[in-house]
């Protein structure tokens, strides 16, 4: 069994990204997997599952009175390509600890056997590695596969190398690897050239590069995965080159964070910003 | 200094003095208390059966649960090894009451270090903490193995000991072979069973593993002849010399796992030592292979029992606490199975002493009605000793009962085996609940003895029943933990301990005419 685990800024399209590979994982490649989302949000499973959202492990306990009290038959759910879901959720905005929320959801689903006869488990977790509970999903003996989806965008770059510090705490003691970036393209200039080139610097690779297309908000809109959507739609085949890149990945490193002033060089040596100079001199000629 | 000089009066009588009386008279004008008279009708009102209906219906609030949280039972498990330093991953204050706590009952020091978590630690994660507490607790305690136990504001936080541990090797602080094993012990879950149970599974699966050795159950040179015992959350230093007695008598090899006596009973020899006897390292990748476990504190040891028997593949007979005749003779019994051996005839001889014993109290004993209050194991093993002697379980408090053992739920195997004796006809268990709840029981249904720790004396006070101290803890009598309670000694010890009291009743309750010589 592989666990992987998404992370990325919030917004960039990880659990859209996540959803329609796995989706594509599972139906074209026959492999057994399980979603853990890992957001108080729980919109993790929506496009699998093809509801609003899914009854969440703490919600459920909330109710109940507390998680002991749950049975795994409860927040468990099949969906698309007999993916099983589950959602950990947490506490609503501006309450309580949702770091924490992850680890008693976690460790539920390991104590009760959530993880038999599995061949991939993913954790789609939420924006940067904010808190401990969020680096639950890349403890020793849970994902060993790190994917980042960032895009061209300098916040997003920004994040993943924040991402790749996160990992990089855990990758030294233990087995928790890097296993590439994936670009999510928001249509910015030179966009795969420049996360191919900050994967060199972080030591991994631009796993792959997913062109823009309505087509994802279409289905996404539906409550669906391209794959189940419209499977023949080239955007498809884009999801299915992904699940098969990353399921015969062999490129697992430790990253190598690089520095902020490094990231902001990066982004001027390829245009998206400018240094002081040029904005001066393009100031002037503009004549004001 | 004159001898007058050092008669120092006790509180008691110090404070009747009528310069305190007075004070406390003065005081009251900036207390704004009740009257005398409001408090007296607000006591009345708690002990009747209109309040205790409120009592019980109540949800939110818990007041005087019987338990304490994970980390003090890690501690414990920890203390159980040799040379090894209990080490909490979390702030001094909840480190300072493990230590208390123990020290209390067992009157001896509790060596135990904590990581010092302040604010700091809290948002900036407890990882420099541990790696500075490792250096510095290995360079001034020399300990052979560290034990770490997290509490509850590291379990918030997400702190992962797996990699700050690996992170503090990477540092040099400790070598790659320095053993440090760990478990997760977050007290907003299960109680201090729970965090005992999951210390010892984190030593035994720490120190297996790491060893390379691939368990073969009864194999290997010495080690496949053993039994391995484990006694569990054990407040009672007496029962592993109890249980050593009984294991010499067998003539059995046996490698106690977690064995915290040494520690708890050491001398006074004007020197101290950090460390007392304990289970040796070595000894546990080895008992593996030993030809099986015995358990007895079943619902205690849950996960380690899983993992004796999954991962090492050994076979494992898990009691309750032995106590009684019947409890003894099931675990004489087991280990008989288990070795092969039969039972010693000196075992039987003693049996037959305490036997003797019972029926010389038994016109005193039976029919007496009695209230328990305990962890599960002690409670299976109390509740079938009352019923071998003739006394009638009524309140049964059990505040850490929702546990179970091979799918049947303690509170069932309780109630069944109250179901199966006609002294156990009255009786109701109490799971979850709290000694404010058994307060509201004693005082609207009485009974003749309460049985429990030192926290059970306010609530028998106020009903005015005998408290008989068993179990954890026990603050306020000394010693009582170096008298073994198991195996048929201990029956004795219990037996003395109740029928006493009980004769002490009615010697102090006499209304006259029968303050007799002989009973």
């Amino acid at each position: 069994m592989r666990q992987i685990a998404f992370y990325g800024k919030g917004g960039i399209g990880k659990s859209t990204t996540s959803q329609n590979t796995l989706a594509q994982l599972a139906t074209k490649f026959g492999q057994r997997i399980m979603i853990v989302g890992c957001d108080p949000k729980a919109d993790s499973t929506r496009l699998i599952l093809n509801t609003k959202a899914q009854n969440s492990v703490l919600e459920l306990a909330a109710e109940l009175g507390s998680v002991e009290d749950l049975e795994l038959e409860d927040v468990l759910q099949t969906g698309f390509g007999d993916i099983i879901n589950v959602e950990c959720g947490g506490p609503e905005p501006g309450v309580g600890c949702a770091g924490r929320g992850i680890i008693t959801a976690i460790n539920f689903l390991e104590q009760e056997g959530a993880y038999q006869d599995l061949d991939f488990v993913s954790y789609d977790v939420l924006g940067d590695v904010v808190c401990g509970g969020f680096a639950m999903p890349i403890r020793e003996g849970k994902a060993q596969e790190i994917y980042i989806v960032c895009s061209g965008e300098m916040m997003a770059m920004y994040a993943a190398n924040n991402i790749a510090r996160g990992i990089l705490k855990y990758a030294t003691s233990g087995g928790v690897r890097l296993g590439g970036l994936i670009c999510n393209s928001r249509n910015t200039d030179r966009e795969d050239e420049l996360i191919m080139e900050l994967a060199r610097r972080l030591n991994t690779q631009m796993i792959h590069f997913v062109p823009r297309d309505n087509i994802v908000q279409h289905a996404e809109l539906r409550r669906m995965t391209v794959a189940q959507y419209n499977p023949t739609h080239q955007q498809a085949k884009e999801y299915e080159t992904l699940a098969e890149k990353i399921l015969n990945n062999k490129m697992l490193t430790i990253p190598t964070p690089i520095s902020m002033e490094e990231l902001e060089e990066l982004l001027m040596e390829f245009g998206i910003i400018e240094d002081e100079e040029a904005a001066i001199k393009k100031l002037q000629a503009s004549g004001q | 200094m004159s001898k007058d000089d050092l008669n120092i009066k006790d509180n008691t009588s110090l404070f009747k003095e009528e310069r305190y009386v007075q004070q406390r008279e003065n005081k009251k004008q900036f207390e704004a208390p009740c009257s005398e008279q409001e408090t007296a009708e607000a006591l009345a009102y708690s002990k009747s059966a209109e309040y205790m209906e409120k009592n019980f219906s109540r949800q939110n609030v818990v007041i005087n649960p019987h338990k304490a949280c994970q980390p003090l039972g890690s501690v414990m498990a920890a203390l159980g090894f040799e040379k090894t330093l209990p080490f909490v991953h979390g702030s001094q204050g909840c480190n300072a009451y493990f230590r208390s706590h123990l020290s209390r009952h067992f009157k001896e020091p509790t060596p135990s270090v904590s990581t010092s978590m302040t604010e700091d630690a809290a948002v900036f994660g407890g990882m420099n903490n541990l790696i500075d507490g490792l250096e510095n607790s290995v360079a001034l305690y020399k300990p052979e193995m560290v034990a770490i136990c997290t509490t509850c504001m590291a379990e918030v936080i997400g702190d992962d000991l797996n990699s700050f541990i690996g992170n503090a090797r990477i540092k040099g602080v400790i070598s790659e072979e320095y053993p440090v094993a760990f478990c997760n012990t977050p007290s907003f879950v299960g109680s201090h069973i729970t965090g005992y149970d999951a210390m010892i599974k984190g030593i035994l699966s720490y120190l297996y593993t790491r060893s390379g050795i691939e368990s073969k159950p009864g194999s290997g040179a010495e080690s496949g002849e053993k039994l391995n015992v484990l006694l569990g959350f054990e407040p009672y230093t007496g029962n592993f010399a109890e249980l050593r007695k009984i294991l010499a008598a067998f003539d059995t090899k046996y490698t106690i796992l977690g064995d915290h006596s040494g520690n708890y009973d050491s001398p006074a020899t004007g020197e101290y030592e950090y460390y007392y006897g304990g289970t040796k390292l070595e000894d546990v990748p080895q008992a593996a292979n030993a030809l099986g476990t015995l358990s007895l504190q079943k619902y205690t040891l849950k996960k380690t029992q899983e993992y004796i028997s999954g991962t090492w593949k050994q076979q494992i007979s898990a009691l309750s606490t032995p106590l009684g005749i019947k409890g003894t003779d099931k675990l004489l019994e087991t280990i008989s199975e288990l070795t092969g051996l039969p039972v010693p005839a000196s075992l039987t001889e003693e049996r037959g002493r305490v036997v003797d014993a019972l029926m010389d109290s038994h016109p005193y004993l039976h029919g007496k009605r009695v209230a328990l209050v305990g962890d599960p194991d002690l409670l299976i093993g109390l509740i079938g000793f009352c019923l071998e002697t003739g006394m009638e379980p009524v309140h049964i408090v059990c505040s850490n009962g929702d546990v179970d053992y091979n799918e049947v739920k303690f509170k069932d195997e309780a109630v069944a085996l109250l179901a199966a004796s006609p002294y156990g006809s009255e009786a109701t268990v109490h799971v979850g609940k709290d000694l404010w709840h058994m307060r509201s029981l004693l005082l609207n249904d009485t009974v003749d003895l309460a049985i429990g720790s030192s926290h059970l004396k306010f609530a028998a006070k106020d009903a005015d029943v005998p408290l008989i101290r068993v179990g954890f803890p026990v603050f306020d009598r000394h010693h009582m933990h170096r008298y073994p309670i198991i195996g048929y000694q201990g029956t004795l010890n219990l037996l003395s301990l109740i029928v006493n009291t009980i004769l002490q009743q009615l010697d102090d309750n006499n209304s006259g005419f029968n303050f007799e010589l002989v009973r």
